[in-house]
């Protein structure tokens, strides 16, 4: 029944992940813990694996509507594995109490960032807004 | 104006990482308000971009997270798997509902989760 409850968090992530652009993790890591019993820092190296595939194939769904400017993502992301080291080393460093709570405060910041933008946006799109 | 760029990438880059690394999360958090403010995208363009980052940050995240033996691909794949699907349902309706619902529902769900982490 958890494995059941676990991949619903992760349709849901990658639900969420496509149409908001953020989700995939932030869900993932929580469906790993509370349903697979994973500690906090294996929940989040195993949510790290699950991501890659689901972002490569939201980046081809999303390139398809011209909304990916590929140079630049990959400049980011080649430029990314200081902060990436520092990250990995302090979250197998410190305590997995400490971990979860900062944890929490992300998944609260995302909500917060949400309803922010929840309230600032249009009811409705504009159509396209590819180059 | 072209190395200020590649700066702020750069700056972004690290910072996402950094949040990737420790928290699990592919970083979109943190790359698509610095792309909107700091390097005027648009929202969609700064979603489907940060998607792109994310694939290479979370790559090398797995890598580093490998060495310590924390990564467990069955239960990548239990979550990995449906996700994919859901991330193809989300695009599509991307495209063509509007997202306020949406982000006010998640951002319930994830006061529930940060709840639930800080109780437990």
């Amino acid at each position: 029944m958890s494995s059941i409850a676990a991949a619903i968090m992760g349709f849901m992530g990658g639900m969420v992940g496509g149409l908001l652009g953020v989700g995939g993790g932030i869900l993932f890591v929580p469906a790993l813990a509370i349903f697979m019993d994973e500690t906090q820092v294996r929940a989040e190296a195993t949510s790290l694996l699950a991501i890659v595939p689901v972002a490569l194939v939201a980046v081809w769904r999303q390139r398809g509507y011209g909304n990916v400017r590929v140079r630049e993502g990959l400049v980011i992301g080649a430029l990314s594995p200081v902060g990436v080291a520092l990250g990995v080393i302090t979250s197998n460093a410190i305590p997995q109490r400490a971990l979860e709570l900062v944890f929490a405060g992300l998944a609260l910041l995302i909500a917060a960032q949400l309803v922010i933008r929840a309230v600032r946006e249009p009811a409705k799109p504009p159509p396209d807004y590819s180059d | 104006m072209l190395e200020s760029r590649t700066l702020k990438l750069a700056a972004i880059g690290t910072a996402a990482g950094a949040f990737s690394g420790l928290l699990g999360v592919g970083g979109g958090s943190v790359i698509v308000p610095l792309l909107i403010i700091w390097l005027g995208y648009g929202a969609r363009e700064a979603t489907g971009t940060s998607m792109m980052a994310i694939v290479i940050i979370a790559a090398i995240a797995v890598v580093l997270q490998a060495f310590y033996g924390n990564v467990d691909p069955p239960n990548a794949a239990l979550v990995g798997i449906p996700a994919i699907g859901g991330v193809i349902a989300g695009t599509a309706l991307q495209q063509r509902i509007p997202e306020r619902a949406i982000a006010l529902l998640f951002a319930g769900l994830l006061v529930v989760i940060a709840a639930k982490l800080i109780i437990s």
